[in-house]
């Protein structure tokens, strides 16, 4: 089932390439087919798992395992697996594939088939990331992910498209080296102790205690991940790939590739080093106030309206390292619920800054103004995606940010308390972003269209789904729930069997 | 009736919504029938609630569960005791006067839907605000009423300068709204739930009188009200806010967004009563707020500064009273002073509209015998304003003033001093608005039909309900603890003759004896502190220097990322290395082969001597 949703995707991809031969709109057309038919797949899953059906494959949290030899040699195994927290990652993935076709629809004329060949191939990437259990396959799969992203930004980026994939490149691959490193690591570790290899998860959770080294080990792997969330000071590749990005490119960078960074933290990082909570939850918490800060302070400081985006991006994600390391079911759940708003919040606002790109061939705010009254659509809809960036109530962003905070206020008041205040700063960067494109007098005597039906149709979209997760959250929490309390016992277990080991 | 309650923010939120979608293609008419009527519907609903309420009960209404994780869990739940129908009959009647008049204000404004929307959702928000069970729904509220002040304060978005002061309140508010955030994290921590009538109840069972905590998360949450309730040391947007289209400032900044704060504390009282140190705090804040601003209000020119001003002094009245603990009287002159600073701005409004947008009080003057209606309504709220005997500002500020004098003459001092100063200001406006000689030749404005008599008929209820408002009895005994108060008679005494001393003195010096007043201004160091009262007691020159400008240099030299020079370092670095090597590989033989030849030696010396 699980391979079954990436190897559809891999094939929708080569198919969306040959097709360019039939005719040049055909790959759009097999692109969104692939999509929909994945999705097709998916949905008994979610409603099976909201009526409970599912719940419990093992007895515990997953709601699907598959597991296939693969280089036994090694003790490395295909071995994918879902639980509510995949869910709802893996949907996230595939309505912002979808959303990114529909903003790729009239953006993209050249090399179409090969640009939605990268697309579904980054995608496919991302569901084997969201899935992957076994370290290895997690690896391969993040490579996966990554080189796609490389040529849309290099083929079909903006003027200095070449420098921003080339830094793009450059920072992951750095930083997938040290993941790497980290993940043989721990697979020699367990030779040592066991005599046979393994890139198991449930093998590994908790091994990274066992050794003198694991704590550079946790660093290669933590670094990997935060360059990939983006946290200070590592993010400084994102304002480039992200402004440089076709649209298309810069709704998967800001809605899926970054949340891959914090879902490793929550998913490997901290079950397979439970002694870093103790140890590490302080610097982790601090860069992740850090950059709420800095985020914040460069957005309001950017001309470029995509770099006010990403670096706005960079804040947010601020939150989500704040709430990995309090390590508590509601500010877990809180994380998880950031990474999914601000999925929907950073794709609208990048597809909004993409869209008037494309009408007035500038991204400078300062060229910008009062385009309020020739595109008041795209301006009340701009509002609202600012508002759900700085976290107004009733909006899916708040209910993140929200259980974030009241989450890591157990465990550490003097971050909470810094970053709650980061809320001003969303505040001050959202509204100048209004106030500089939309607001004041008319700069340009552009004649501006306003948003067509496809575009209404995919906003909409996304403000639907903020709009339930802000008012009706109750469904997605319920997936998360036994999700958290699983990572959380695994986490304790792991120390307590450390603990016997050391008596 | 009591389960029709949901109806009642629901109302203005459909129509909102619809006039959201439907802008531009709704006619005229259409738009008032939505953005009126759902109002007037719900304060009809409002009003028969209140007719069948018993001021013993409380009443829970459970729409559906918010969220819940662990023991964190929020309901979308409306609450609805004695304290809350009061808000609710303020905010749904004079909010649906208000609107009436605004069907009339803004007939000609070409964005007429966006306005309504705007405003009706600013009642469904300050409506959840008010009927919440909780703290996150009212939290959900309390930011909600934030946006909506934010919109239509920049309404009219071409000029910068309404967007710039649309942020400024709804930055500084924010500050203020990250104190309450932070407020609600602790009382959850300490207490387990987010519930208020939870809260409250827990907080008095487990922490004792003056408890630390207790003090802390009262702060907190006095820091939140101070915010929204443009108090000190977060006054300062609120003169700016009135860019808004007047309906607006009379709505949100006079009658019932601004009062938040005062409902917040009355709501959290058991808290509050549990911290001596959060009771002095709310009562001292109240009284520098009062006598700043009133001082402010005397010397402004804009007329709705003034009122703006005069708003702000007011709120400190109320906080005032929170403070020393007359917490029914707090609420009251909320109520009293929603009815006539709505009618002062309405009012206002309608001699603005007249004069062509135009707002300094220099331009206009004599304007009595042209437009005597107008006249008639701004007296009377000028008269419940200086709270002379027998309006409703008296019967409400009397007993602030007696309960300030029983807990601390000092306090009891300030607040006749700020009374005087309040008489001074309101009577100020009159003598130069309406007497004299003419400045300015009003046009009012001619408006078709039945639009016409919208603000007419606004204005008489709210004119009615500012002289008769002091006799309503307010549903508050089982809510908020009471108070008998008796002062000495001479106290009495001299707070009712207090504003009369105010009225007389200001027209003996507008009318009777000009050249005293021309005397005064003379005086040397006047023109200096005039112009420092003018801009507010420099408040925002200090927080401009002290934060905005930092913030904004640290923006400004940052703009390219210091952290990026990090991995261009890293470029740098190779390429320098590369660079070096490129000079090896020359290409010319006698080099290469002579650097082997060193390179042998080398080798060959090293392996004799190791």
């Amino acid at each position: 089932m699980l391979t079954l949703l990436i190897v559809l995707l891999l094939l929708g991809a080569a198919l969306a390439w040959l097709a360019e031969r039939q005719s040049t709109k055909a790959p759009r057309l097999v692109a969104l087919a692939t999509l929909g038919i994945t999705l097709l797949f998916l949905l008994p899953l979610l409603f099976n798992t909201a009526n409970g059906v599912l719940i419990a494959v093992q007895g515990d949290s997953w709601l699907l395992l598959e597991r296939h030899a693969w280089i036994p040699r090694f003790g490395i195994s295909w071995l994918l697996a879902m639980d509510g927290m995949s869910l709802l990652l893996v949907l996230l993935t595939l309505v912002l594939g979808l959303i990114a076709i529909a903003s790729s629809w009239t953006e993209i004329r050249e090399r179409q088939g090969f640009f939605y060949f990268n697309l579904l191939a980054c995608l496919a990437g991302v569901v084997g990331v969201f899935t992957a259990l076994d370290l290895f396959l997690f690896f391969v799969f993040w490579e996966v992910m990554l080189i796609p992203v490389y040529f849309l930004i290099g083929i079909w980026g903006h003027e200095d498209r070449h420098y921003a994939a080339l830094k793009f490149v450059i920072f992951t691959q750095v930083s997938s080296l040290l993941m790497l490193i980290a993940i043989v690591g721990l697979a020699l570790l367990h030779h040592q102790h066991t005599g046979s290899y393994s890139f198991d998860y449930f093998d590994l959770l908790g091994s990274g205690n066992r050794s003198p080294y694991g704590f550079w080990l946790m660093l290669g792997l933590f670094i990997a991940f935060v360059v990939k969330l983006p946290a200070f000071p590592l993010h400084t590749w994102l304002p480039d790939a992200h402004t440089q990005a076709p649209t298309a490119g810069s709704v998967i960078l800001a809605g899926v590739l970054l949340k891959t960074g914090a879902y490793g933290l929550i998913r490997f990082l901290i079950p397979l080093f439970p002694d870093s909570l103790d140890s590490f939850a302080p610097v982790g918490m601090t860069i992740g106030v850090i950059g709420i800060f800095y985020g914040a302070l460069l957005a309001f400081a950017q001309t470029d309206l995509k770099r006010l985006i990403a670096y706005s991006s960079i804040s947010h994600m601020g939150f989500i390292l704040l709430g990995v390391y309090a390590w508590n079911a509601v500010a877990l759940q809180g994380a998880v619920m950031q990474m999914l708003t601000h999925g929907f919040s950073a794709a609208a606002l990048f597809m909004l800054a993409g869209a008037v790109q494309q009408r007035i061939h500038s991204r400078d705010m300062r060229q910008m103004g009062g385009l309020w009254s020739q595109a008041p659509r795209m301006a009340a809809i701009a509002l609202f995606f600012a508002m759900a960036s700085l976290g107004i109530p009733g909006l899916g962003n708040f209910i993140a940010e929200f259980m974030v905070l009241i989450g890591s206020f157990q465990t550490n008041v003097p971050a909470t308390v810094l970053a709650t205040m980061g809320l001003v700063g969303a505040a001050v960067y959202s509204l100048i972003m209004i106030q500089r494109v939309f607001h004041g007098q008319q700069q340009t005597t552009h004649s501006l269209a306003d948003f067509d039906r496809r575009e209404l149709a995919t906003m909409t979209l996304m403000m639907l789904a903020l709009l339930m997760l802000g008012l009706y959250p109750q469904p997605t929490l319920n997936l998360l729930q036994p999700v958290m309390e699983q990572l959380q016992l695994l986490a304790q277990h792991s120390t307590h069997q450390l603990a016997g080991v050391m008596r | 009736m009591l389960n029709l309650l949901w109806l009642i923010p629901t109302l203005p939120l459909l129509s909102s919504l619809v006039l959201m979608l439907g802008a531009g293609r709704l006619s005229k008419n259409s738009i008032v029938i939505c953005g009126v009527g759902s109002v007037g519907l719900a304060a009809l609903i409002a009003l028969s609630i209140a007719a069948g309420f018993n001021a013993d009960d409380s009443y829970r209404q459970l729409l559906w569960h918010w969220f819940s994780v662990g023991t964190l869990s929020a309901d979308f739940a409306l609450y609805l005791d004695g304290l809350s129908l009061v808000m609710l009959m303020v905010v749904t009647g004079i909010g649906f006067l208000i609107h009436l008049y605004a069907a009339g204000y803004m007939y000609d404004d070409p964005d007429y839907a966006r306005f309504f929307a705007c405003m009706n959702l600013f009642l469904a928000a300050m409506l959840i605000l008010t009927l919440a069970d909780n703290l996150v729904l009212l939290y959900l509220g309390w930011e909600g009423v934030g946006l909506c002040s934010y919109l239509l304060i920049g309404f009219w978005y071409q000029d910068p300068a309404n967007g710039m002061a649309a942020r400024k309140a709804f930055v500084i508010t924010r500050v203020g709204d990250t104190a309450l955030a932070i407020g609600l994290f602790l009382l959850y921590r300490e207490l387990g739930s987010l519930d208020i009538g939870t809260l409250m109840s827990g907080a008095s069972e487990r922490w004792p009188d003056g408890s630390s905590t207790a003090t802390i998360a009262a702060l907190l949450l006095l820091g939140g009200a101070v915010g929204k309730s443009a108090q000190l040391p977060l006054q300062s947007w609120l003169p700016d806010a009135m860019a808004g289209p007047t309906p607006v400032s009379a709505l949100i900044h006079a009658a019932t967004m601004v009062t938040a704060g005062v409902y917040l504390i009355a709501r959290c009282h058991e808290l509050f009563l549990l911290s001596p140190l959060a009771m002095t705090t709310v009562a001292v804040i109240g009284l520098l707020t009062l006598l700043l601003s009133g001082c402010s209000a005397l010397v402004q020119t804009d007329i709705k500064r003034i009122l703006a001003y005069s708003t702000i002094s007011q709120i400190g009245y109320m906080f005032l009273a929170l403070g020393v603990g007359a917490w029914s009287a707090a609420i009251f002159h909320l109520v009293t002073h929603a009815f006539f600073k709505a009618l002062l701005f309405l009012s206002a409004g309608s001699v603005i509209l007249a004069l062509h947008h135009k707002q300094d009080i220099g331009d206009m003057g004599g304007l009595g015998r042209r437009m005597p209606f107008v006249f008639g309504c701004f007296l009377i709220g000028s008269a419940c304003l200086a709270a002379l005997p027998f309006t409703s500002g008296y019967f409400s500020k009397e007993p602030i003033l007696a309960q300030a004098w029983e807990q601390a003459p000092l306090l009891w001092f300030g607040g006749a001093l700020g009374a005087l100063i309040t008489a001074l200001y309101s009577f100020r406006l009159i003598f130069v608005v309406f007497f004299g000689e003419l400045r300015t030749e009003p046009h009012p404005v001619q408006r078709p039909g039945l639009v016409a008599l919208k603000m007419p008929i606004a204005l008489s209820l709210l004119a009615l309900l500012a002289l008769f408002g002091g006799t309503l009895e307010l549903p508050l005994e089982t809510v908020l603890p009471g108070v008998e108060i008796h002062p000495p008679l001479l106290i009495e005494a001299i707070n009712t003759l207090i504003p009369i001393l105010g009225v007389l003195a200001c027209y003996s010096l507008y009318r009777l004896n000009p050249e005293l007043l021309t005397r005064l201004k003379q005086l040397p160091g006047t023109s200096a502190l005039r112009q420092f009262w003018r801009d507010g007691w420099g408040f925002d020159r200090l927080y401009d220097r002290c934060l905005r400008q930092p913030i904004l240099w640290l923006a400004r030299v940052n703009r390219n990322d210091i952290a990026d020079q990090l991995s261009q370092g890293v470029a740098v670095c190779s390429r320098f290395s590369h660079q070096l090597l490129v000079e090896v590989q020359s290409g010319q033989i006698r080099w290469y082969a002579s650097i082997m030849a060193c390179g042998v030696v080398l080798l060959i010396g090293l392996g004799v001597l190791i």
